[in-house]
Formats: C-alpha cells, structure tokens, sequence
C-alpha cells in the first residue's frame, strides 16, 4: 500500500489528477475494514487528513456549508445543525460507535455511498447540494443525484466531495421525523431508515412533505409518488394508506443476512405512516 | 458442624471480594496468547474446505508464492489422525474427504503473520463435490447417509412410568414443536493457541478451558507419555463452552507446524474465522405431548428431541444427554418418555456452549406451558405451581430430590418481585386499545440445572485437586480448573481460605499448568466451584489439620505461627502437598443402561419474569426488565455469583432475540459482530437478581452450581412475554422482529 498525504485541497486534487485509481482517506471508517481484509494490498491511497480547507462548519443566510472532513461528532454537536437540521443531527448520533462517530466524516459518508448510510434520509430531505472538485474545476450535485448504486456515486475519477451544502428550510416544516431501524439499539447498521419533513397549509392540507428511505433499495431513495399524491390533500385514514401503497411501490428491498425484504417494505411503510400520524413513541 | 449441619464458614466463604485478576484485565495489563512474544515463534494459518461435502483430489500449491518461505503441513504430517475426545471420528487435518465447510485440509507456518495470511491465497483445493446434508431434516430422510447406519451420531431414551396409558387418562392433551438454532459463543477472545517441541517433549499454551483435554489429544496425536506433554493456559478471554474441546483441535495443528518446522508456532483466529470454523450451540427441535389431569397436574409427558451434531460425534452424545434429562422442566410427571437423538450434518461440528443441551430442551419445555394456557384457558403460573418440584419429588430419571429444592421458592420470588399477576391483566388491558404504539407482555420460565457431569461422569472423571505450603508459610490452590472469567480464582481462595481458617490474601491460586497441577477434570458443567471447590475444601482441611499437629494443638492464627509450623511440616522439602480425589455421596445410584437414576448430585434452580414491550411500527421488542430468583446453594462469593446470573441473562437474551446465525451451503454467511448481533449495554434489560440459598450437604459450604442455570431460563420467558403481547405463540428464536412480522 502506497500513502499519499497531500497539504492542501491544490495538493490533493492533484494527487488525485496523477493517481485517478487512489482511494481517498477521511475517517478511514470504512476504509480500515478494507485493509484489514487485505483488500488494499498494493493500492495507493491519498490520506485526507491535513486538508485545512476542507474543514468547520460555516453557517451563511441561506443555509449551512459543511466541510467534506466534518466529523459526524462535529455536525451533532453545531448549535446551528442542532436548531436547523435536527434529523441531520440525530442520524449522527445513531452511526456506529462513538469511535465511529469521532472519526467518520460526511464527505467519506457520501462517497461510501452505502444504501443504508444513516446520513442519507436527512440529507436528501433537506435537499442538500455536493459540492465536487477536481484539478480541472468545481461542480454542485443535488444530493440524490451523486449516488449510481450501492457502494457507487456519479463523481467522476479524480474528483473529490469538498463540501456539503444545506439549505434551511423555510417556513419551518410543521414535523420533521427521523427513525433508524437498526439491528439492536446501538452500534447497529440500519434495516431501514428514514426521514421526513411536512408542512401543512391553513386548511389542514398538505402544503407539502417530503419523506426519504435508505437501506430499501441499492441507493436512498425519495418517496416522490407518496410526495405528491398528498399534496393538497387532508391527512387521513384513507390518504395515509394509500400515500403507505406508493410508498411501497418507490423501494426495492432485498433478503441479506440482516433482514428480510418483506420485513423491510412492512416496516418502512410503517415509519411513513408514523411520520404521517405522528404517534408518539 | 454447625446447626443446619453444614461447615461453619469464615469471613471469607460469602464475602464479596473483588476478582483476584480483575484490576489487570481492566487495566490492559493481562496478556492474552496473542500478546505473548514468544521468542523465533512462527506464525500459523489454515486452509479449509470450501464445500460441505466432498473427496479432496489435489492440493495445488501455486508455485507463484515463494513455499520455500513456508512450512506446510498436510494430514500425512500427523502421526495420528485423530482428535481424540469421545469417538475417533474426527481427524485434526481433513485425509481425503472433506465433510463439513471450513474443515481444516492444510497448515501453513510463516514468519510474518501477513505473509502466512497470503500464502492462502496460493492454495486451491480441487473436490469432487458430494450432495451436502445440511440440515436436521435433510439427516432424518437419510438420502445421504453420514454416520453408522442412520445418520443418528446417540440416542437416549428416557422412561418413567407408563406414557402412552398416562396419555390414554388425560383430561386434555396438547402437543407443540419448538425450534432452537445455533448460538455463537462470542468470546471476547477468539481461539488462539501455540506450541514448541523441545527434547522430544511437547508444551501447548493458549486460550483454553480444559487443560487435560489438551493434554489428552496432544498425547494421541503424536503417541507421547505424560510426562512428555504440558499444557499451560493463559489469561482467557472467555470459553463459554467455545474453549471446551476447540483448542485440542487448534493446539494440535500449532503442534503439527512446530514439529514439521523446529519452531514454536501461534495460531490466532481472526474473529470471523473463530465465528465461521469453531463449535456452537447445537439447533433443537424438541416436541411435546402432554397429557393433564382435569385439576391441572401432569399425567404424561412425552416429549422426542433431536439435535444437529454437525460433522462429527465431537461432544454431542453428552450434550445431547444434558438436553434430553431437563427436557421435562422442573416438574413431577409421573409417566415422562423423552426420546433423544443427534445427528450428523455436513455442517462444521457444534459443540459445548453454556447450559450445554439444557437450553434447548427447556425453552420447549416452559414455552410449552403457554401452549397449555392457550388450549386449556388455565393459568400458566397455576399450573407451574402445581406441578414443579418438591422435596421428596421424582424426576424423570427416577431421582428422588431429597435436599435443596428450591423450585417454588424462585417462581414465588420472580413472580412476587416482577408483579407478574397484577401486570399480567394490566397489560391485558393495555393492549386492547388499538392506539397505543406498543404490545405490553409479561412472561415466566422456570428451570433446572444439574450441577457437575451426568450420572456417573464425576465417577470415571475422579478428579483430583490440592492445596500446598512452602517452607515460607505460602499456601497455594492447585487446580485445572481454569478461570476464564467467571471468578475461579476468587472463589477458590475464598473456599480454601475458610477451611484453613486464614485470610484469604495468604492464599495463591496456582496457573493450570499440567506440570504444576492434578487433573481436576474439565472447566465445564458448572461443576468448578460445587466438585472442584469441593475437593479444595476437602484437601486444606487435611492441611489444616496437618498444621495443628505440626504446631502442636490447633492450627497457628498467625502469619509468623503458620511459616513456623509450615517449615516443620516441609521438614526440609520445598512444599508439601495435600490432594483429595472425588468420591461420590453416599447412596448416589446411576444406570447407564436404563438411564434412570440420580442424573446430578443436586440441581440448581432458577426462575424468571421476562417484562417487555413490542413496537407496533418495527416489531422490534424492547425487554423492560428481566425479574430473576436463582436458587445456587450457599452463594461463596455473592458478588461474582450475581455476575454470573447477569452475565448469564444478557447471554439468553441476546439467543432469544438478536443473535442469528445464517448459514448457507453449509457455512455461517454472518461470521462477523456487525452482522451477528450480540446485545450491547442499550439492549440487556435492567436486572433484579435474588439469589436464593438453599444449601447443598454435598457441596463446599452448601454451594451448588451457578455457571449455567442463568442462560437456561430467559429465552421461554421473553417468548412467552411476546405471545401475551401479540397474541401470537411463536415456536421458535431467534425472536427477532423480522419473525414476530412474519408470525403476525
């Protein structure tokens, strides 16, 4: 194995420019596990860890810009991810172990591009922005577009996530729900996962919700059918089940060794009713 | 003696003193196998079968990897082929056939220990692949036939009695069929062992429970003496049964590699090797018919167990026999038919786990009562009441219980202490209203445990164990029994230290070192504190009395008074030794051939009220409280004795409800802690624990066994919790939500 450790966010681009093969190192969370298994035997890899830049939290008018090495310790504790995104900041506190959480950052979250990241149903309902780099120039994806399949993302070779950009959202949302299914009650890789936001008009209607799944399917997804079937429509017993069927419809879940499919597609439409119902817990 | 007609005990016996090694293994300081540098130490790996059931027709070593680096040794490197424990079945390295998934075919020693590791990827096993019996049903159609004539590894049957006429008198009959799968032991250290040959003489170390099982199958394998052979544990972290027989498997490959290459080796299994490869809890079916008067008392029980036994006989015949002797719960019937077997399967051995067989068998045994409940409309706590033992009760063996009972009183302490009656129509009520997000459910079990080996086991084991001094007044414990977390080394000095009538700080326990100690017997059965301890007391009693004559009159109060009296007694020799040898109690009587008799010394009991809730959204159950009484004699040590009930507890929990072993074609598809859910600090419950004392004469101050009644208990009383939550009796675990979804 081959360690490449850049100073700067210049100095790594081009590390990557040169080596477009080379496995980025944030938290090394996932990447640990690799080497372990022996699977990074012979392989160069670029250790992010001196990259200043790519740092802190910066909270702006319209939103918040987190750095790709932001740790997920780091985002649970910011005042301003604690009042504006709170699901964000629970999702963070459910990943792994405390270990897990001190060194695991959003942008390797992102690039992991695991089907059952904990991050992922926050950050796609509060339409986050990836902001991409590379020696050649910058691009932003919305965040549901960075991910191909299960552990693969749209960036391109030699480009790396820099930052995370949040809006707020505005108005407030009415409810906002986050609940991870995971295998016991800590330390645990979800089952499923979810997260959903509404806002809800004078009459009682829905003036708009947006609800996301991870875990259910090879990438996360968003419950857009379910979105805007409600929209405009009164919370029921009747909209509500049937918001519930094309939820159902939008996932995939498969059998693996930590659930099953039919357990996964009950259980996540449950959690969308829930967030509908809101009944406590 | 004193009134109750038990020895008097000192400040020690019932004390709760701190473990004697706890501070360094908290602290880092205890060094494990793998911490051991052990000088010019070569590093060992295994090439394993990747099929369940095959003829091995090559072992191609890719000339691409430089094997001059290497030693390599194959089944033609051992002298005898053979992993000596009940039968000769089982051979250390695969000769020609492979007939489970992860068999060992070949070893290979390195320097580096990554080295080693990619050595494996330069050796191809070519199989010719035969049908694969992979499950218990698969072995009962007999398609492929594995062992002897019928697949069937041991059969027992138990008779009390006349059932099928007990049947014929019943009120009412119900039958019911309970599933219980794997468990993985999850030590916190995996498998791990090393040897070195010097002068023809060959000394095994490692992460063991039972030294002379070492001993034993390293003397077979390469036809030694005695004296030829030593085994010295280390520190351990944890066996649960996992360290019972692996390490004659694992020590003689470390054997095998250091004889071939003039070098001590260490092998050290990563965790998913320990997971995949090494021994677990046997699965069960075990079905009832019961047969009950019209008042509720039992008149028939006929209950047919049969266990997966893996590849080979292993352990299974005796773990079979521990299941199929508590397969009738605590209860008198007085017509019991139990007929067991265990069978061969092309799956990897299963082998001794805590409660050893007894688990099994119980959870169908008292998940059965709700099963009763549910035909019959009686109250599963009533008809506990009325059936479970009593002094003067008859097992199904036919042993009568004659002192020690203490049945009823933990189901009455479980019960009164959990509020199990008012909660129980509590959550009646509760979950009668479709709004709440959660099922409330209540649940109890009650069990026993035999303490120490079946029927005549103790007999042929005679185990020995001794307490010395030196010339300095140094008094030391020699034992085999091994301390892998349970507090062997505390309560062994408590025990001796009350018989000698000292503190216990003067009192060392020696490490089990083959060289150093006699043959206790095995680090199992929870017999280490009742029979072993028992010696123990036995053996510094005759110190005691040594040292009276020696100091003329009583024996020295002093520490200057014992060194003086100890010199005379050395009489110009290092140490001086007292051993005492296992004898049964009087009027113990066992038939091997009928099976029937006094099966155990005495019997542990144990009761349990499972409190807990299920989500109405995930199904995910979340265990409120876990109410326990536990009946173990004279507790020695109360503190360690209450580790153990917790300790115990967290461990059927994680059976019951988390723990999951997937295996597919014949091997575990999860072998690693992300995916095999053991319960963490957030998912065991909040604990109540009474210990209940009912002293045993047989044992040391009145103790009984404590190591495995604990696991024995919970898992029927969280299912039977979860059958009054959802209204659905689930028959088998692991309980988890994704088989409460599918019961539903």
């Amino acid at each position: 194995m081959t360690l490449l450790r850049p100073r700067s966010a210049p100095e790594a681009l081009e590390a990557f420019e040169k080596n477009p093969g080379a496995l980025p190192l944030a938290g090394g969370t996932d990447v640990m596990v690799l080497w372990n298994m022996g699977l990074l035997n012979g392989k160069s890899v670029v250790d992010l860890s001196r990259i200043g830049e790519w740092r802190g939290i910066k909270a702006g008018k319209d939103g918040v810009r987190v750095g790709s090495l932001v740790t997920h310790t780091e985002l649970q504790r910011h005042p301003v991810i604690r009042r504006e995104f709170p699901l964000l900041a629970q999702a963070c506190a459910l990943i792994g172990a405390i270990a897990i959480q001190n060194r695991g950052t959003i942008g390797g979250n992102i690039a992991n591009a695991s089907p059952a990241a904990d991050t992922f149903p926050p950050l796609a309902v509060y339409e986050a922005v990836v902001h991409a780099a590379s020696s050649r120039g910058r691009r932003a994806l919305p965040f549901l577009d960075v991910f191909a399949g299960p552990k693969k993302t749209h960036l391109r070779p030699g480009e790396l996530i820099e930052a995370v950009e949040i809006p707020y959202a505005r108005p407030r949302p009415a409810r906002a729900y986050f609940r991870k299914v995971g295998t016991r009650a800590a330390q645990a890789l979800s089952k499923t996962v979810a997260a959903g936001l509404l806002w809800l008009s004078r009459d009682k209607t829905v003036a708009e919700s947006r609800f996301a799944l991870g875990s259910v399917a090879p990438t996360i997804r968003r419950a857009r059918k379910a979105e805007d079937y409600l929209r405009g429509r009164k919370l029921t017993a009747e909209s509500v089940g049937r918001a519930m069927e094309l939820v159902g419809a939008e996932i995939a879940p498969i059998d693996d060794v930590r659930s099953t499919a039919a357990y996964r597609f009950a259980v996540s439409k449950n959690l969308f009713k829930e967030f509908l119902t809101c009944r406590p817990r | 003696m004193s009134k109750q007609g038990l020895p008097r005990r000192g400040p020690a016996v019932g004390s709760s003193a701190r473990r004697t090694e706890g501070p360094e293994k908290l602290s880092g300081r205890a060094l494990y196998l793998d911490d051991h540098d052990i000088p010019g130490c070569l590093f060992g790996v295994t090439v394993r079968s990747e099929i369940p059931r095959g003829r091995i027709k090559n072992i191609v070593f890719d000339p691409a990897f430089p094997w001059s680096e290497c030693v390599v040794a194959t089944a033609r490197d051992v002298p005898t082929n053979v992993v000596a424990l009940i039968e000769d079945d089982q051979p250390l390295l695969a000769d020609g056939v492979v007939r489970h998934a992860l068999e060992p075919i070949a070893l290979i020693a390195h320097e580096s220990r990554a080295r080693a590791y990619e050595a494996l990827r330069f050796v191809r096993v070519e199989y010719e692949e035969l049908p694969p019996v992979l499950t218990i049903e698969d072995s009962l159609a007999r398609r492929e036939i594995l062992y002897g004539s019928d697949n069937v590894f041991k059969r027992y049957v138990i008779r009390r009695g006349d059932v099928d006429k007990g049947l014929r008198e019943s009120h009412v009959v119900v039958e019911g069929e309970y599933r219980v799968p794997h468990q993985e032991q999850a030590y916190i250290e995996n498998n791990a062992m090393a040897a070195w040959w010097k002068d023809g003489a060959l000394t095994v170390t490692g992460s063991l429970q039972c030294p002379y099982y070492v001993h034993k199958a390293m003397k077979r394998l390469f036809g030694l003496a005695d004296g030829q052979v030593r085994v010295i544990q280390t520190t351990t972290g944890g066996g649960f049964g996992g360290k019972e027989e692996y390490p004659n498997m694992i020590g003689g490959h470390a054997a095998v590699l250091a004889r071939k290459a003039g070098r001590p080796v260490k092998i050290v299994y990563d965790r998913a090797e320990d997971m995949a490869a090494t021994t677990k809890r046997h699965p069960a079916v075990v079905r009832h018919k019961t047969g009950l008067s019209r008042d509720g008392r039992l008149l028939a029980q006929d209950i047919q167990v049969v266990m997966d036994g893996g590849a080979y006989v292993t352990l299974s015949p005796v773990v079979l026999s521990r299941g199929a002797i508590h397969a009738a719960g605590p209860y008198e019937c007085p017509n019991v038919r139990v007929d067991a077997s265990v069978l061969a399967t092309n799956t990897p051995p299963n082998g001794a786990f805590r409660g050893f067989g007894a688990p099994q068998t119980l959870f169908a045994a008292e998940l059965h009562w709700e099963k009763i409940a549910q035909k019959t409309g009686w109250d599963p706590l009533e008809l506990r009441r009325k059936n479970a033992f009593r002094e003067g009760s008859v097992t199904a063996t036919g042993q009568v219980l004659k002192e020690s009972v203490g049945a009823r009183d933990v189901l009455e302490r479980a019960v009164k202490k959990s509020g199990y009656v008012k909660k129980r129509s509590a959550y009646e009520r509760w979950n009668r209203d479709p709004k709440k997000p959660c099922w409330k459910g209540i649940g109890l079990a009650l069990v026993q445990h035999g303490g120490g080996f079946t029927g005549s086991g103790e007999v042929h084991l005679a185990s020995r164990a001794a307490v010395s001094i030196d010339r300095e007044g140094l008094v030391r414990v020699l034992a085999a029994s091994t301390e892998i977390g349970q507090g062997t080394n505390t309560m062994f000095s408590q025990i001796a230290a009350d018989a000698l009538g000292v503190p216990r700080e003067w009192v060392e326990v020696e490490t089990p070192d083959t060289a150093k100690v006699p043959d206790s017997g095995p680090t199992v059965a929870s017999r280490t504190c009742m029979v072993v301890g028992g010696l123990l007391r036995r053996a510094a009693l005759d110190l005691r009395a040594a040292l009276a004559a020696a100091a003329g009159g009583s024996c020295p109060k002093t520490r200057g008074g014992l060194q003086r009296a100890a010199a005379r007694l050395c009489a110009g020799n290092k140490e001086k030794r007292f051993e005492a040898r296992y004898e049964p109690p009087p009027g113990v009587r066992w038939d091997d051939t009928t099976y029937s008799g006094d099966a155990y010394a005495v019997y542990s009991y144990a009761a349990v009220a499972a409190d807990l809730e299920v989500d109405k959204t995930s199904f995910e159950v979340r265990v409120k409280k876990i109410t326990t009484a536990q009946d173990i004699g004279r507790a020695i040590n109360p503190l360690l004795a209450e580790g153990q009930v917790t300790g115990g507890v967290a461990q059927a929990v994680g059976w019951a409800l988390y723990e999951n072993v997937v295996m597919k074609n014949g091997r575990m598809a999860n072998p690693q802690l992300t995916n095999y859910i053991i319960p963490t600090a957030l998912d065991t419950p909040p604990m109540d624990v009474t210990l209940v004392e009912k002293p045993f004469s047989g044992g040391p101050f009145g103790a009984k066994g404590v190591g495995e009644l604990p696991i024995d208990v919970p898992a029927p009383a969280i299912a039977a919790a979860i059958k009054q939550a959802t209204g659905v009796l689930i028959p088998e675990l692991p309980l988890l939500p994704e088989t409460i979804h599918r019961h539903l």
